[in-house]
């Protein structure tokens, strides 16, 4: 394989920019992961292709059944059978994830790339104090420090997520939920990964707690200087937070865009009902939902796999599936009718 | 004219027991009154803690309060006969959240739309029983023969949470209490739910409680709404009004945290509390810690809700000028039906 | 608007939707996925049915003291070789396992369905109802139960036959699954579903019977299983000291005999050999089962979706 270390040329599809030559810290390559079941492989990520820059803010938005956890699992290698990558790879810089070994990946986990997941404070183990958990990352990738430096970097942590530092010797259960995921995203940024994958951080948190919270992320990720993927199904989160938006349905990526593109000017017809579904606090009474169900990923229409609840469906979408592409300089489409 | 269902000064602890000194008060003199009358939908919005569940819980009956009382019909919902309690059966009924924790794994999706059926007695025959939910099914917007004779997990959230509508629906109750309907579901089939709701209100004349923590959705679909805080009413009134133009720093606080789908709408960023490390009183204004506007007042005494608009009040000292609310107005602040806007 | 007539027919439609070919063609690719519960029942069902299946090798009657030469080692003519009192082992072994078994499955099954009876009623209702059977079955528990057997045991004159040893067992089998089942029926109380049974209609003994049961069977059939293992060993303890049906070729009997007799020392191996591999078989057997039925209860540690 060609050396991918020297940064995106120009004219490089897949970095999204042009004249701007910005290095892809994590590339996904024609991703495929399948859950085998007695019926049938279930479709859960198809051929996904997209990069994340540097530093970038990239948001993965979709419903549930739409592959974005799953998605973010394999990036993280922690998917387990009878999950599998059907195809596809995984760069992280020169890096394919997917040949790793388990050894190997172990290192890069919470080193390179770090996962706050669904419900993570739930993950905090209730009989250690938080110090001690948040040491257990550090010293598991080998860093050696005396019990005084190892205190200093977790108030130092703590401090960066806006936590006092007596957090340290308490308990999980003695914390809030917001309190918690904020533990939980220090943990994530204890090593200065590269990536960070937040998988639904604030699905259980208040609406004030959550916004807190993703203003802590957003200033902790710009001082460490990582990239950041934000799965969710909140559009208002996305549009606060991300600075560009992937639009993912059944198992397929269907649009990439910055977001204030993507807001004021969606491109595929899903996007654009999603948007137009959405209630806000200026009308009142508007309940359009998208008519029909997503599809059942065990039986994957054929062609484009919006065609059933497309209102622009044609014979073309029945047929063929469309490719994501470039339809304007950052903005990638996968639609017959977009150009 | 008695209230169908009523909140009369409703306290609610947690805890506390013979050895435990430490009680949490979940819901501190509660009132309101849901009027036989006019269909409304009334929002309920709180964060958690704010006491809206333990609120759900004690308006259907299923825990009783501490101080005060649940009246139903007029008659306290503990002292109800049996024949009274099946007519409060029939006229209250619920929404849960859980879109799949209410249906038994072991049935098909027909068990929960058969079972009031067969127990309440609302049907003579077996052919008027399945008319009686092809109906309702249909009034939700559902096909019957694409909803019937599955099992939950073969439908989407959405669909399940629309049967178990339908099934509220059955009963003909006069009033729906929704707790958090839609936020188990995905945002693209939460309208089709909360239009259903809208329907049966608009059709059916039927009230609906809706219990949310999302501001945004209470926003569509409310008429009125009650903003909880830590067991207490912040502010009350038109839904237009509490969140267009809210009196409540809390209220406040709480729109400016709304994610607003649109990149050039940021968060209002958030103004840092006044008096951030006092002490609070026994009684005391409960956001005092937390607001930005708080005076020395506000540690001291609990505001009473003064009516600061014909349709609506706020519980704040920032407004001590306004008339404090009485038992009649309050009536009136929440009167307020989808067609005419307060001003 | 369907008419009556078309709704009629629609209703037929949903009413196909899982008959009972499809019900036994899932229990069937289950059975597929799901070894250790078929191969479990499998054995059991070998064991239980021992006596029939042997009676064309073996007659039956040779069970009986002094029907053959004693002390034969294993030949043609006598598989299992005799014992001291002149029984063919072959006959004991294919006349007694069900017997036993009959005692563990007669015990297990009252005590479960008592069992299980006390813990719905004491879980779902509550109060001091719930207070009281909660004390009596706790105070119960920790009364050393072999010592009960044994006294109660001891009190029947003329030695217990096989139904009453049964009894016996199972007048303390009921105590630990209704501790057990219990603490199902707690967490499957709270359950939103059963809120909104209540809030339909429905009352309790309904609620208990069409709403928390049907959930529970695999982990009845489980406490079952338990039960049946419980009750045997119980059943052998008690036959070993000597308070057993005397005439009756039973395991434990056979282990009464042996230990009677000092076969060990003695040397006479295909005496001892052949019970210790049948309760070894039936235990196995049992624990194959409640792994499979654990799997059905537990979908967590499903390996397939």
């Amino acid at each position: 394989m060609i050396a991918n270390h020297l940064p995106t040329i120009v004219s490089d599809p897949r970095s999204g920019r042009v004249n701007e030559p910005r290095p892809d810290v994590l590339r996904l390559e024609h991703l495929s992961v399948y859950y085998d079941t007695p019926r049938g492989p279930v479709h859960a990520v198809e051929d996904v292709t997209f990069s994340l820059h540097a530093q970038e803010r990239f948001g993965l938005v979709g419903e549930s059944g739409s592959g974005k956890s799953s998605m973010a699992l394999t990036i993280m290698r922690l998917i387990k059978p009878p999950a599998r990558v059907v195809a596809g790879t995984i760069w992280l810089e020169t890096t394919n994830l997917l040949t790793l070994s388990e050894t190997q990946m172990k290192h890069l986990r919470l080193a390179e790339i770090a996962l706050v997941a669904q419900g993570s404070m739930n993950s905090l183990n209730p009989v250690m104090r938080i110090r001690n958990q948040m040491a257990l990352g550090l010293t598991d990738h080998g860093i050696k420090l005396t019990k005084s430096e190892m205190d200093e970097k977790v108030t130092s942590l703590l401090a960066q997520v806006g936590l006092p530092p007596q957090v340290a010797s308490m308990y999980p259960h003695e914390l809030s939920g917001g309190m918690k995921q904020r533990v939980v995203i220090a943990i994530a940024i204890s090593l200065s990964p590269k990536v960070i994958i937040a998988d639904e951080p604030t699905s259980a948190l208040d609406v004030v707690v959550q916004r807190q919270i993703m203003e802590t992320f957003k200033n902790v990720q710009a001082e460490i200087g990582a990239s950041v993927i934000l799965v969710g199904h909140d559009m208002g989160l996305m549009a606060q937070f991300v600075q560009r938006l992937g639009v993912m349905y059944a198992g397929r990526l269907l649009e990439i865009s910055p977001v204030r593109e993507i807001f004021s000017q969606p491109r595929h017809p899903y996007t654009q009902m999603l948007i137009s579904s959405l209630p806000s606090t200026e009308t009142k009474g508007h309940f359009t939902g998208i008519p029909g169900l997503p599809p059942s990923l065990l039986n994957v229409p054929s062609g484009c796999v919006f065609h059933p609840r497309c209102p622009l469906a044609a014979d073309r979408c029945r047929a063929e599936v469309p490719q994501l592409r470039e339809v304007q300089p950052g903005t990638w489409v996968s639609c017959h009718f977009a150009s | 004219m008695t209230p169908l269902l009523e909140a009369r000064h409703v306290t609610k602890r947690f805890g506390g027991g013979l050895f435990d000194r430490t009680s949490t008060v979940a819901l501190d003199d509660f009132s309101m009154a849901i009027a036989g009358d006019a269909p409304s939908i009334t929002a309920i919005v709180g964060e958690s803690g704010s006491g809206k569940t333990t609120l759900a819980r004690l308006l259907l009956g299923l825990t009783a309060p501490s101080q005060g009382s649940v009246l139903y019909k007029g008659k306290d919902l503990r002292k109800l006969s049996s024949d009274e309690s099946r007519g409060f059966l029939n006229d209250v009924q619920v929404i849960f959240q859980d879109p799949f924790e209410v249906y038994n794994p072991f049935y098909r999706v027909d068990h929960v739309l058969t079972t009031p059926i067969d127990y309440m007695h609302l049907a003579k025959s077996r052919a008027e029983k399945w008319t009686l939910i092809e109906q309702a099914l249909e009034t939700v917007g559902l096909r019957p023969e694409e909803t019937l004779g599955r099992y939950p997990h073969q439908l989407s959230g959405g669909q399940r949470q629309r049967v178990m509508v339908a099934r509220a629906l059955i009963l003909k109750p006069r009033i729906i209490l929704a707790d958090e309907p839609v936020s188990m579901i995905d945002a693209s089939l939460r309208a089709t739910v909360l239009g259903s709701l809208q329907k049966i209100k608009d059709e059916f004349g039927i009230s609906i409680i809706y219990i949310t923590h999302d501001l945004t959705t209470a926003y569509q679909i409310g008429d009125n709404i009650i903003v909880l805080y830590r067991g207490g009413v912040a502010e009350a009134g038109s839904v237009d009004l509490v969140v267009r133009t809210p009196n409540h720093p809390y209220t406040r606080l709480l729109v400016g945290s709304i994610p607003v789908a649109n990149p050039d709408q940021p968060w209002t960023p958030e103004a840092a509390a006044a008096l951030p490390n006092q002490k609070r009183g026994r009684t005391s204004c409960k956001f005092a810690d937390r607001c930005p506007s708080a005076m020395a007042k506000c540690l001291e005494q609990t505001p009473p809700l003064y009516q600061t608009d014909p349709h609506r009040a706020a519980a704040c000292f920032l407004y001590e000028d306004a008339p404090v609310l009485n038992n009649e107005a309050m009536d009136n602040v929440l009167r307020v039906n989808g067609a005419v806007v307060a001003g | 608007m369907a008419t009556t007539v078309e709704g009629g027919a629609r209703r037929a439609r949903y009413a196909d939707q899982g008959n009972w070919r499809d019900g036994l063609d899932s229990v069937l690719q289950y059975c597929r996925r799901n070894p250790s519960l078929v191969i479990g029942l499998v054995i059991f069902l070998l064991l239980f049915l021992s006596s029939t299946i042997g009676a064309f090798f073996v007659d039956l009657e040779n069970a009986r003291p002094i029907s053959v030469k004693p002390l034969q080692p294993p030949s043609w003519e006598m598989p299992f070789g005799s014992d001291k009192q002149g029984r063919d082992l072959l006959a004991v072994m294919v006349a007694g396992t069900p017997l036993t078994l009959r005692i563990g499955l007669i015990a297990g099954i009252m005590g479960v369905s008592f069992g299980g009876l006390i813990a719905f009623v004491s879980a779902y209702y509550g109060g001091w109802l719930d207070a009281l059977l909660r004390g009596i079955v706790d105070v119960g528990l920790t009364i050393p139960g072999l010592m009960v057997l044994i006294v109660v045991a001891m009190m029947v004159p003329g030695g217990l036959s096989v139904e009453q040893m049964a009894l016996v067992v199972a007048s303390l089998a009921w105590l630990y699954p209704a501790r057990t089942i219990r603490a199902q029926v707690l967490t499957i109380r709270e359950r939103s579903y059963i809120q909104v049974a209540r809030l339909s209609g429905m009352p309790g003994r309904m609620i208990i019977l069409k709403e928390i049961l049907p959930n529970l069977l695999p982990y009845l059939a489980a406490s079952l299983v338990g039960s049946i293992s419980a009750a045997v060993l119980a059943s052998i303890g008690l036959e070993v000291l000597g308070l057993g049906p005397m005439d009756a070729p039973t395991i434990g009997m056979t282990l009464f005999w042996i230990n009677y007799n000092a076969a060990v020392i003695n040397g006479w191996w295909w005496w001892w050999l052949p019970p210790i591999v049948v309760i070894g078989l039936l235990f196995i057997s049992l624990f194959l089962m409640s792994v499979g039925l654990d799997e059905i209860a537990n979908p967590r540690i499903r390996r397939s979706i």
